[in-house]
């Protein structure tokens, strides 16, 4: 079966004279069928056992802890620029300013999400303050949420170009702004 | 003649350039096959925009899993048993050389250390069994994922350390993470990601 003689299987049945005189003419065929089969079978391993994907990374820099004995004073920013994200379970609440800011809420939607407030916000300041890059995120994230959360956030960060940007933990003034907006969305409804 | 001939052949698929096709795929899977590492842990990475590839050597790589368990791991043997010789210093546990072997190649240990060694003389049947439950304590009153990023600092100086975490790991386990490494003074770091499906720009 493997190396079949193919071709002219009747041809030796008109004399055995001719038969012999044909033999170098015809040309032996292997059968390829068990060399594919081993062939795929290699192959499909390799596939599955490979990593195509190397995994990439995102550089992440978190300001350093102050400390007391640092005697450093917190930088002081006009609170038109300044912009709160508090990132939940797939969604982000977010407020303009210091002073009894009004909160929203978005989601991570490429279209109408967190990443239209931003650019939104980015034209304003610009607006008011000449340069666009003079706008600053605050990052805050809530114990909903989950590391995909956190990692689309500074995604949107990258995505967007917003080089100003801080991590900072939630207050508690926040967490009760939070509850209070739910309460009324809730009596709105 | 020719008539006769027809009828009785079977007919025969010329293999040849299947047979090309399949060696050149398959060499070219040989040659660029890495094979998947051992992970304690099951990790579904999330998706971003940053394409960065991750460096081959001196990571350090803080696993977390979709259930908020830390798991330690360094990519080197050398470096992995210079930690343990430290463990051993620090903690005055005795290992055998064979439980030290186990460790320079596990890729990634989520035990603490007080049961290190009862988890390096498990057969590895038990050991994916107890990785099942097990995390390495990073609160703040026994925070012993510092100890494990100490030891590999003063291992291996020029390690970068990178999280790779669950999609769905809870925030607050990454936000202890980042903590303890704000308190060691690394305040640059990488988080682990797969290239978006181009979706987002």
């Amino acid at each position: 079966m493997a190396a079949e003689v193919g071709g002219d299987s009747g041809a030796p049945k008109k004399g055995k004279k001719k038969g012999k005189a044909r033999k170098p003419k015809k040309r032996p065929r292997i059968d390829m069928t068990p060399m594919v089969d081993l062939g795929f079978l290699l192959l499909t391993f390799f596939v599955l056992t490979t990593t195509m994907s190397t995994p990439n990374t995102m550089p992440v820099v978190v300001p350093p802890k102050i400390t007391e004995k640092d005697e450093v004073e917190p930088p002081k920013i006009a609170e038109g620029k300044v912009i709160t994200l508090l990132v939940g379970r797939a969604k982000v609440y977010y407020y303009v300013g210091v002073e009894k800011p009004e909160l929203f809420q978005t989601t991570f939607s490429p279209k109408s999400g967190i990443r239209k407030v931003l650019l939104d916000r980015r034209q304003k300041v610009a607006q008011r303050y000449g340069k666009a890059d003079e706008m600053i995120v605050i990052i805050k994230m809530l114990d909903e949420a989950q590391y995909k959360d956190f990692v689309d956030i500074l995604d949107e960060m990258a995505i967007i170009q917003q080089k100003k940007y801080a991590l900072v933990d939630i207050t508690p003034e926040e967490k009760s702004m939070i509850e209070d907006y739910k309460k009324s969305i809730a009596t709105r409804s | 003649m020719a008539k006769f001939k027809a009828k009785k052949q079977n007919i025969a698929i010329d293999m040849t350039p299947m047979v090309d096709l399949a060696f050149l795929l398959i060499t070219f899977f040989m040659l660029t096959v890495k094979f998947r590492a051992q992970e304690a842990i099951q990790v579904d990475i999330p998706s971003s925009i940053a394409d960065t590839p991750l460096p081959a050597q001196n990571i350090l790589l803080i696993s977390v899993s979709s259930d908020g368990r830390v798991f330690f791991g360094v990519d080197s043997k050398h470096t992995r048993l210079s930690i343990l010789e430290k463990i051993k210093e620090r903690y005055g546990y005795n290992f055998t050389e064979k439980e030290a072997h186990i460790f320079s190649v596990l890729a990634e240990v989520g035990v603490p250390f007080e049961q290190l060694k009862a988890y390096l003389s498990l057969s590895e049947p038990e050991r994916k069994a107890m990785d099942k439950r097990v995390s390495i304590p990073t609160d703040s009153t026994n925070n012993q994922l510092k100890q494990w990023i100490l030891f590999a600092r003063y291992s291996n100086p020029q390690i970068r350390i990178a999280i790779r975490a669950d999609e769905k790991a809870p925030y607050p386990v990454i936000a202890r993470i980042i903590e303890t490494l704000k308190e060691q003074k690394v305040h640059r770091f990488n988080l682990i990601t797969t290239l978006e499906a181009q979706s987002k720009s």
